[in-house]
């Protein structure tokens, strides 16, 4: 089973009961994710990556959530199999997460020193001198200083970007072989963004850790991902390693999302932004959940579901038109890289990162 | 003192609906003195959820009416907010028309006395005074042979009557010191506030105990009215809607005033202030109708609590004096010959129940319905 | 924390006096007084008894002299209880009242923190549904609806319990007054709970401890129940107001001689020193727990500091 992934995913459905009625937010999802590798996934809000992410480690409120079919392998093991007993020796240990809000995701009431002393006793069995020092350490590997002098301090004592690296400090405590960073970004100031996004890139050179990092900012994942995952209404709309979806992206979707990442270089004031709004996740049309925002559509979109097309090893597309839309974007590539074009250095630039 | 930032809010910018009763209080939800009735919106996401607010943010001019729509659909889907409204349905027709039907059928109001001796006695329910059954009294008689169903039924007129009433002035002083300290905020709302704090802590059941020992019942104060040609029985009424209404309106300023704070600085008040409408009608025409969600829920809620006050004072016998009656003083009746006549506490007492019963199943229900954040819970 | 503490007790002071004033003016805006009710007395010991309370004298001396005695805790002599002074009949009626708001406070606090925890942990399960039905029920049902039931079914039914008076602490006679009193509150306190566990179930955080890999006990123990509690806490401060009231019902129906007894026959009585004794008395109590209150919420919430 185990075939260097430490993270394979198949067919993964994870659906809400909602008086709206039953809202897939999660639907059919599959991905590999090799050891030491980062991968990324991006989407708008509601499209289902974080319920992605909280389904790997079990995490979805149920009810009103449940994992409805699919596969989580770690390492080899069936994670929805797994018994909740022997699921906590995973989470936490070898499956750390970092959220979303960092202002929230600290319990307020505790000292810091506790919310970290309280993982390394739990997974590494250390006594309480030890996780103490190891609290600290953490704290002054994650870049806080005077990290002794603070450990005892509560929440609330800090500041955003400072409660996001104790947030990592907590999830790497235990040297987990698989980081989530859940849009560990979204809620931070921009110059404080590029220090948390440096600091993971660095502590997972580090460790060899693999991590996914998800995000709705296709900047964010540019620079630290091997592959990247579109997802688009609880599907995965494109896959890809990282610089060929930048540089020939297959769908649509993604095509919309490349082009509203602001570009400096571009002389262009106006910034693209894909018309309409995410879909309403609990009335989804028939055809392809992106047609009515799509500039590409035909009748057969509003349809009928558009297959998952392989565009080449290890690309795939989710669109009737997949073929089509990744030819254009090679040839646009081939036109680009004759006349040197700034905006395609700027690209390549990106994706070498 | 109570100035910390709200516990559960999230800190991020994110706007919120126009309308999350009971949601924006702007006091620290959870440290609220009502605390059960407050809640704070959770932030929970399916999908993410603000595929929904984006939504609503398009549609404004919609937002209004699908709201109460959608509100009154997911509170007909709560059963037990259903059936809190058909018995209430029932009970308030009953006491509302129920007396004069029995005086039509049987000749007995609530306050006749049989003129026959042998019938000045309590009757068992279904009991004629031979011990035979007899359809006339369902809820069997009081010691003076009067009809108890038509008692409880007068009862719950008097009852319910002092409880809208009463719960009504609370209403117009809630609403009007709430929202004036909420859109005038800064020091005149920190000092209204405080206040209100101040008064949270006071024994003030006891000054209302006070007030109507010293101006209520056979006191001078109601001999006075007398002269000046108002019944007592007016007078005690309206003693109580205000003692009552006086003591209950604190909660309801600080819902208003957490609602008119979250909606005082967005775009149609901006909009009202930029075309020059003064500030009495922003508050009046603009802000009051926009709180009325949240306001529906608390004064549901606080129609049983002012019920219930009610009640407590006609028990001490500083309440609804007789020949008047209400549940509490019925109840108060009873427990005098609760030995022998049980029924005499029991019918009023579990009417009284089921009416406080209903109302808060619906005040929850309401609140449930109005408050789409809360509606997962 | 301390300048806190000190700044609260000193207004404290202020606020009783406030109450006081505003009981007194109401007392004696009504029209008549002690010597005017049903009792008929002759006109040369109405003279006299005036003269011993001070009552010839003008309303802003009489005013003085009691606020005078009151800031030195002497609250003057009852007009009904020949004899008596009104600190004497305090003392004696402390005990009954606090011994019966003290236990009912922690039985609700035992139940109401047991079945709301369990209705959150358990939510939308039977068991949530039925503690919820029942603490409804407890919301709903007047006290002296309950107690005279509780009466009828345990003394004159089942004769397992004495129907009324004070047997002193422990005994047999206090089981009835205590669940009576204490139905209200455990009802208010588990709602309390549930609510507050519920939105803290949901919180990131407890997300967060779960991502720890802890067991759902510790989850619990270490990260929900401490926010889930807060409400509970700040309820105890209007709890202490509620119960005072409550114990007013409570010992009329099981005819104890406690402070509401007492507050409730001075009203009818007119026996204003008595009156007043109480309501500062009690106002005191409530504002000094209302601080310790406050205090424990800050012990707790390390947010709030004052």
């Amino acid at each position: 089973m185990n075939n260097g992934h430490i993270l394979s995913v198949r067919d993964l459905r994870t659906y809400f009961e909602t008086e709206d009625g039953t809202v897939k937010a999660v639907d059919g999802i599959s991905f590999d994710l090799e050891r030491g590798e980062t991968l990324g996934i991006v989407g708008e809000s509601g499209s289902g990556k974080s319920v992605t992410n909280l389904s790997i480690i079990r995490l979805i409120p149920e009810p009103p959530g449940k994992i409805v079919s699919g596969e989580i392998l770690f390492d080899g093991e069936d994670i929805r199999a797994l018994p909740l007993q022997e699921l906590r020796h995973i989470r936490g240990k070898r499956i750390a997460m970092i959220f979303q809000d960092p202002m929230t995701s600290l319990n307020p009431f505790m000292r810091i020193s506790r919310q970290l002393m309280e993982i390394t006793r739990l997974h590494l069995g250390h006594t309480k001198d030890q996780a103490y020092e190891h609290a600290i350490k953490m704290l002054e590997t994650v870049g806080i200083p005077e990290a002794r002098s603070r450990v005892d301090s509560y929440p609330h004592e800090f500041s955003g970007g400072m409660r996001q690296r104790v947030m990592i400090a907590m999830a790497l405590s235990c040297e987990p072989e698989l980081l989530i960073a859940d849009e560990p970004t979204t809620a931070l100031d921009v110059t404080i963004q590029a220090q948390i996004l440096e600091l993971i890139k660095k502590l997972k050179q580090q460790t060899g850790a693999s991590v996914i990092l998800i995000t709705h900012d296709l900047g964010v994942v540019a620079g630290m991902t091997d592959h990247i995952i579109v997802m688009y209404a609880g599907k995965v709309f494109e896959q890809a390693p990282t610089r060929e979806l930048f540089a020939t992206p297959g769908n649509p979707y993604t095509k919309g999302l490349l082009r509203s990442v602001p570009d400096p270089t571009s002389e262009q004031g106006s910034l693209y932004q894909i018309p309409g709004l995410p879909p309403d996740v609990a009335h989804l049309p028939p055809g392809c959940p992106f047609a009515p925002r799509c500039d590409r559509a035909e009748d057969i979109c509003h349809r009928e579901f558009p297959p998952f097309v392989k565009l080449n090893e290890e690309h795939f597309s989710l669109c009737h038109f997949a073929d089509e839309v990744y030819i254009k974007s090679c040839s646009e590539r081939a036109l680009r890289a004759r006349h040197g074009s700034a905006a395609d250095k700027h690209e390549e630039g990106n994706a070498n990162a | 003192m109570k100035d910390q930032p709200p516990i559960n809010k999230p800190e991020s910018d994110t706007p919120e609906p126009a309308l999350t009763p009971l949601g924006t209080v702007s006091e620290p939800p959870i440290r609220s003195r009502e605390g059960d009735i407050i809640h704070t919106a959770p932030e929970f996401a399916i999908g993410e959820g603000d595929v929904r607010s984006a939504d609503t943010g398009v549609l404004e001019p919609l937002a209004g009416t699908s709201l109460w729509k959608d509100a009154w659909r997911r509170l007909l889907k709560n059963k037990l907010a259903v059936f809190g409204m058909i018995v209430l349905a029932i009970i308030v027709v009953a006491s509302v028309l129920g007396p004069y039907i029995i005086e039509w059928r049987t000749g007995f109001s609530y306050d006749t006395v049989p003129p026959q001796m042998e019938l000045n006695k309590a009757m068992p329910p279904f009991r004629d005074v031979n011990g035979n059954f007899s359809g006339l009294h369902p809820m069997g008689t009081d010691i003076l042979g009067r009809d108890i169903l038509a008692r409880v039924l007068m009862g719950g007129q008097i009852s319910l009557l002092v409880g809208i009433i009463a719960t009504f002035v609370s209403l117009i002083i809630g609403i009007a010191f709430g929202a004036t300290a909420g859109y005038l905020g800064g020091r005149v709302d920190n000092l209204m506030m405080r206040i209100v704090d101040v008064l949270y802590s006071l024994p003030y059941m006891m000054i209302v105990i006070v007030l109507l020992a010293f101006f209520g019942g056979n006191s001078r104060f109601m001999q006075y009215l007398q002269s000046i040609g108002i019944s007592q029985q007016k007078g005690q009424l309206f003693l109580l809607f205000i003692a009552l209404g006086a003591v209950s309106w604190l909660t309801m300023a600080r819902i208003v005033r957490g609602q008119v704070m979250s909606l005082k600085n967005q775009e149609f008040v901006l909009a009202a202030r930029a075309t020059g409408v003064s500030t009495t009608r922003i508050i009046f025409r603009h802000l009051v109708p926009n709180t009325l969600g949240p306001v529906i829920v608390y004064a549901t809620l606080t129609i049983p609590q002012v019920m219930l006050q009610e009640a407590f004072l006609s028990f001490l016998g500083l309440g609804v004096q007789a020949p008047l009656a209400s549940w509490g003083s019925l109840a108060s009746e009873g427990i005098q010959n609760i030995a022998i006549f049980p029924w005499q506490l029991i019918f009023p007492g579990v009417t009284m129940a089921l009416t406080l019963f209903s109302l808060n199943f619906l005040g929850d229900g309401l609140r449930d319905a109005l408050d789409p954040q809360m509606r997962k819970v | 924390m301390l300048r806190f503490i000190v700044r609260r007790l000193l207004i404290t002071i202020p606020m009783v006096l406030i109450i006081v004033t505003l009981t007194w003016g109401l007392i004696r805006l009504a029209p008549g007084n002690f010597y005017t009710g049903e009792k008929r007395i002759p006109p040369a010991i109405v003279k006299n008894i005036r003269e011993k309370y001070g009552l010839d004298k003008p309303w802003y001396v009489q005013y003085g002299k009691m606020m005078g005695r009151l800031l030195k805790g002497d609250f003057g002599d009852s007009l009904t209880y020949p004899g008596q002074s009104v600190n004497q009949i305090l003392w004696r009626a402390l005990p009954v009242s606090a011994t019966l708001g003290l236990l009912a406070y922690l039985l609700a606090l035992l139940v109401g923190l047991t079945a709301g925890t369990l209705a959150a942990l358990k939510q939308n399960s039977k068991l949530d549904y039925a503690s919820m039905a029942l603490a409804m029920l407890g919301i709903s049902v007047p006290n002296f609806v309950l107690g005279p039931l509780l009466v009828l079914l345990f003394s004159l039914t089942l004769y397992w319990l004495p129907p009324a008076r004070w047997g002193g602490f422990p005994s047999w006679n206090l089981v009835m007054p205590v669940l009576t009193l204490s139905a209200l509150y455990m009802a208010y306190i588990a709602r309390l709970t549930r609510a507050g566990m519920l939105e803290i179930l949901r919180a990131d955080y407890v997300r967060t401890a779960r991502a720890k890999g802890l067991t759902e006990r510790q989850v619990i123990f270490r990260h929900v129940m401490r926010g889930g509690l807060l409400p509970v806490i700040s309820f105890s401060g209007p709890a202490l107001a509620y119960i005072i009231t409550g114990t007013v019902v409570v010992e009329q129906i099981f005819a104890l001689p406690g402070l509401g007894n007492y507050f409730i026959n001075a009203n009818f009585s007119r026996d204003e020193p008595l009156i007043i004794g109480i309501v500062a008395f009690l106002s005191i109590l409530i504002l000094v727990f209302n601080l310790l209150v406050d205090i424990a919420y800050a012990l707790i919430d390390p947010r709030i500091r004052y």
